[in-house]
This record gives structure tokens, C-alpha cells and sequence, in this order.
């Protein structure tokens, strides 16, 4: 095997590990946050902080009997949960992760795949996650799954639009769809203000689409204050109210990985994705010089990364037990009356000030 | 067998099976789903052939959107009972599907027959492609350079399609006010 297949082996593997690990800790800071930011323990009695409470749950959803309900349709009911995780894990794919090297005269890059087409792989593979949620309420054979995904077929078409919007002034501005290009463009340096220099991120050229393409991709997640698919208090548990054990677990894991791919994104397009954090650019300097300088400075992108990926991670918890839900024609108009023209006017606007010269 | 050819056969395979699925199943549904299946196969051909943009486009519109709403109208309106029962159909229905399909076989075994002749390759080879910037610099500057007049043309024509959607749609009431 070649050294450049093995390399790509082993960023593969790394990818999938990591999303998978992204579920059990996920589990325990959404019920920790939750109970945090309700003013209760929450479950605290499985080891240091009720840390091994995600391997209990893991355990039983494991051994849990799967038996399907006498009245679904069976084949679309067992394909269902797998049309939703696997285009999760798929959607990660194009995201950096760290930086470039060179290593023994070729250039390595930290991204499973560097793709032509860059983000629009990403949106075209995350909008087939939503067959999934179709596909669930609709093989149910039950009023209330069927009523949840009709929601989310709805909410997923109206908000691909603000979401896809929302990033064409980014994309404008960078003149790339790579996501590669579009982080590694994010290094520059836009203004100094006495001496402090403020990077060339996309929030601070781009606040407007930052804004919508954050709102949009709650509602793309189906994550509160959108998870109108679920509304459990109006449809019990909406699209995958008749599943059980591992196949729930599937659809739960399918939303933990996308809420991790909607940070990534949120990450390399707008907070300038492997890009060092302030401090982190000092202490890689430290190694300057030394055997494994490149080695370290890739190290200690990844895990700026990591970190940004991370803080993301908890605002979608944050948000989700914070707001109430929104009501579906609310929804609606939001995304319709309120984001889409937003959306319009910030890309004739960026494209005024690219005309300008300003950006 | 390299691997482009062995792919070829998987996504070629998929398309077939999933047009037959279409026509064949009696689900509305079914039929829907086994489109989405097919639309993703032909991504797949796409992607084999080198043009990664059309690919993605057909996934991101035809899979990700169009197909969604025809899902989503096939399930609101809620057909249950399955229609359209060949035993049940006319003769002269039999009759004139019969020769639909012996004239679209017609057509296929003539295209399959000549198919050496009529492959040209056009100007833009894979080599010029890479060179000029890669699929979707190609696509949009002679979308929005050369062919601007047409592509405005045709987004007025979609523009009249939607505005005369909603004039038909819209339903007024008794006393004149619109609903």
C-alpha cells in the first residue's frame, strides 16, 4: 500500500472515531448541561460526574429487545434510521481539520477528501439525511410519525434555502467553495487596531450571513427551538416515535453527528476553522526550529479546531435548553419572510462592496 | 477490473433496478423512493464521468429538493389504494403502450448500435477543465458570461410559472376578498 492510500486510511479512520466518540460525550454534556442550566444534578451516580451514564445507556440500548410494531411497513422501516446516520457521518468528509505539512517532498492535507465542488458536497449529501426522517413517519403507519415528518420535509426544503443564501457572500468574498481555500484564506489579517490584529474570520467580514446560516442550521439539525419533527409535547415523539433500542439509538446518534457537522461548518466557514487561537500561535513558536516543528504546529491546529468545534457543540445544547419552541407557521415565516430576503440583500450588498473594492 | 469500471457496474445496476422499482411498484410512495434511488445513481454515473458539479447538483436539487416535494405531496394527499391494475386497462391502452415500447426499444438499440460513431468529445476535454480552474469555474463563467441572456430568460419563465401557480391556486371567497 502506498503511503498515500495508508494516509488516507488513517484520516479516515481518525474522522470516524472521532465523530463516533462525539456521541457518548455528547450524551453526558446534553444531560449534564441540561440539568446545569435547569438548576438540577442530573444523573451524577455512574462514576467521576455521572461520566459512564453514557456507557450504561449505550449498554442498554444494546441489549434492549428490537422488535418492530406489528403495523409498519418493514423494509422502509428498518432502512430508515441508516438513510439518517450514514449521510451524517458522510457530510464530514470535506471539513479540514487541521492544516497542510509536507512529509518525505509530498504535501499532506488534514481533510478526507479535498473535493472540486468543496461545501456543495456537504449541503447535497446533508439534504439526503432528510429522507431518513421521511422515510421513518411515513413506514410508522402512525398519524403522529407521519405528521412529524411531513414537518420535517417542510422545515428541511424551506431552511436549505436561507442555509445555502446565507454562504454565497462567504463564498463570494473567498472566491472558492473549497473549504480548504476558504480556511486557509481565513489567516490573513483584516485590520490592527492598536496593534491587536483581527483575523480575516468570516464573522467579522460576513455578520449578517454568519447570523442566518446559524438560524438555518438549527432548523437543518432539527434541533430547538426547530425540532417541530419531534414537538414531543403536540406529537409524542413525532418521526421515530415507533422505534426502539438500537434503531432509536441510530436516529439519536444521526443527530449528534450532524449537530458536530453543522459546528464543523459553522467553524471553518466563519471562525476561521484550524486557524490557531490567540496564545496557541506562542506556544507552537516555542517548538520553532526544533525536529518536529511542522508536526507540533499541525497538533495544535487540530486541537484549535477541536476547541472551536467544541464550544459549538455546547451552544446547541445551550440554545436547545434555553428558548421554547417555536410553533410551525411561525417557523415558516421566518425562514420565508424574515431569512430569505435578509439572505438576498446580504449577498447584493457583498457583491456592491466587492464591486467597490472594500472587501 | 479497475475500480471506475466495477463502480460503473454498481451505480448502473442501482439505476436500473430503481427505474424498474418505479414502474413496477404499486406504492406511490415506493415508486417515489425508488426515484430518489435512481436520481442518486446517476449522481454516482455523473461523479464517475468526472463532472463532480453536475453531481452534486443533481443530488443537492433533484434529490434534495425536488424529490422531497414530491414525497411530500404524495404523502399529504395520502393515496392508499393502489390504481392503475393492467388487468383492469383497456385494450387500446395495452395496445398503445405496446408500441410505445417497441419504438423507445427501437430508439435504444439503434443509439446502442452506432454508439462509436456519434461519441465526439466535445471542446473541453478533462486536461482544458483542470487547466481553466476545475468544473464549476468552467460552468459559471459560460453560465453567467456567455449564456447570461438565456439563463435570465429562463429564471423569467420559472418567475412566470410561480406567479401563475399562486394566481391559480389563490381561491376567493364568496364576498370577493381573497382567501
Amino acid at each position: 500500500m502506498s503511503f498515500e492510500m495508508s494516509f488516507m486510511m488513517i484520516k479516515i479512520a481518525v474522522v470516524l472515531a472521532g465523530l463516533l466518540a462525539v456521541v457518548p460525550i455528547m450524551l453526558f454534556v446534553e444531560r449534564r448541561g441540561s440539568a446545569l442550566l435547569q438548576n438540577r444534578l442530573g444523573p451524577n451516580r455512574m462514576g467521576p460526574f455521572g461520566m459512564f451514564q453514557a456507557a450504561c445507556d449505550v449498554l442498554k440500548f444494546i441489549f434492549k429487545e428490537d422488535s418492530p410494531p406489528g403495523h409498519v411497513n418493514k423494509f422502509y422501516y428498518s432502512l430508515a434510521p441508516w438513510l439518517a446516520v450514514i449521510p451524517a457521518f458522510m457530510t464530514f468528509a470535506v471539513i479540514p481539520f487541521a492544516g497542510s505539512m509536507s512529509w518525505n517532498g509530498s504535501e499532506a492535507i488534514f481533510q478526507v477528501a479535498n473535493l472540486d465542488v468543496g461545501i456543495l458536497y456537504c449541503f447535497s449529501v446533508a439534504s439526503l439525511g432528510v429522507y431518513g426522517i421521511i422515510m421513518a413517519g411515513w413506514a410508522s403507519n402512525n398519524k403522529y410519525s407521519l405528521l412529524g415528518s411531513l414537518r420535517s420535509s417542510a422545515q428541511m426544503i424551506s431552511y436549505e434555502l436561507t442555509l445555502g443564501l446565507s454562504i454565497v457572500g462567504i463564498i463570494m468574498v473567498f472566491q472558492s467553495v473549497k473549504l480548504g481555500d476558504i480556511t486557509a484564506a481565513q489567516g490573513e489579517t483584516l485590520v490592527s487596531i492598536a496593534g491587536l490584529d483581527i483575523p480575516k474570520w468570516g464573522i467579522f467580514i460576513q455578520p449578517v450571513g454568519f447570523i442566518i446560516f446559524l438560524i438555518s442550521v438549527f432548523a437543518e439539525t432539527n434541533r430547538l427551538p426547530f425540532d417541530l419533527p419531534e414537538g414531543e409535547s403536540e406529537l409524542i415523539a413525532g418521526y421515530h416515535l415507533e422505534y426502539g433500542s438500537m434503531r432509536f439509538a441510530l436516529f439519536m446518534m444521526a443527530e449528534f453527528i450532524n449537530m458536530a457537522v453543522a459546528s464543523g461548518l459553522i467553524t471553518s466557514l466563519f471562525f476561521g476553522g484550524w486557524q490557531l487561537l490567540p496564545g496557541f500561535g506562542w506556544l507552537a513558536g516555542q517548538f520553532a526550529g526544533t525536529e518536529h516543528a511542522q508536526l507540533i504546529l499541525v497538533f495544535f491546529q487540530g486541537v484549535s479546531f477541536v476547541i472551536k468545534v467544541a464550544f459549538w457543540m455546547w451552544f446547541f445544547v445551550w440554545v436547545r435548553w434555553t428558548l421554547p419552541r417555536f410553533r410551525f407557521d411561525q417557523l415558516m415565516k421566518l425562514g420565508w419572510k424574515v431569512l430569505f430576503p435578509i439572505a438576498l440583500i446580504n449577498v447584493f450588498v457583498t457583491g456592491l462592496l466587492i464591486y467597490k473594492g472594500v472587501l | 477490473m479497475n475500480l471506475g469500471f466495477f463502480a460503473f457496474c454498481v451505480f448502473s445496476t442501482i439505476a436500473i433496478f430503481g427505474a424498474l422499482s418505479v414502474v413496477l411498484k404499486k406504492n406511490p410512495v415506493s415508486s417515489a423512493f425508488a426515484l430518489v434511488m435512481v436520481f442518486f445513481a446517476f449522481a454516482g454515473l455523473y461523479a464517475l464521468i468526472g463532472a463532480h458539479l453536475i453531481a452534486a447538483l443533481q443530488i443537492l436539487v433533484y434529490t434534495g429538493a425536488i424529490m422531497v416535494l414530491f414525497v411530500f405531496v404524495i404523502m399529504l394527499l395520502n393515496q392508499d389504494t393502489p390504481v392503475n391494475d393492467l388487468k383492469e386497462s383497456s385494450g387500446l391502452f395495452k395496445g398503445v403502450a405496446a408500441l410505445a415500447l417497441a419504438g423507445l426499444a427501437m430508439i435504444l438499440i439503434h443509439t446502442v448500435l452506432r454508439a462509436q460513431d456519434i461519441v465526439a468529445v466535445g471542446q473541453l476535454t478533462e486536461e482544458k477543465i483542470t487547466a481553466q480552474g476545475g468544473n464549476l469555474r468552467v460552468v459559471s463563467e459560460a453560465l453567467f458570461s456567455d449564456h447570461v441572456f438565456h439563463f435570465e430568460l429562463t429564471s423569467f419563465l420559472l418567475l412566470g410559472a410561480i406567479v401563475s401557480t399562486v394566481a391559480l391556486a389563490k381561491r376567493k371567497t364568496a364576498l370577493g376578498g381573497e382567501s
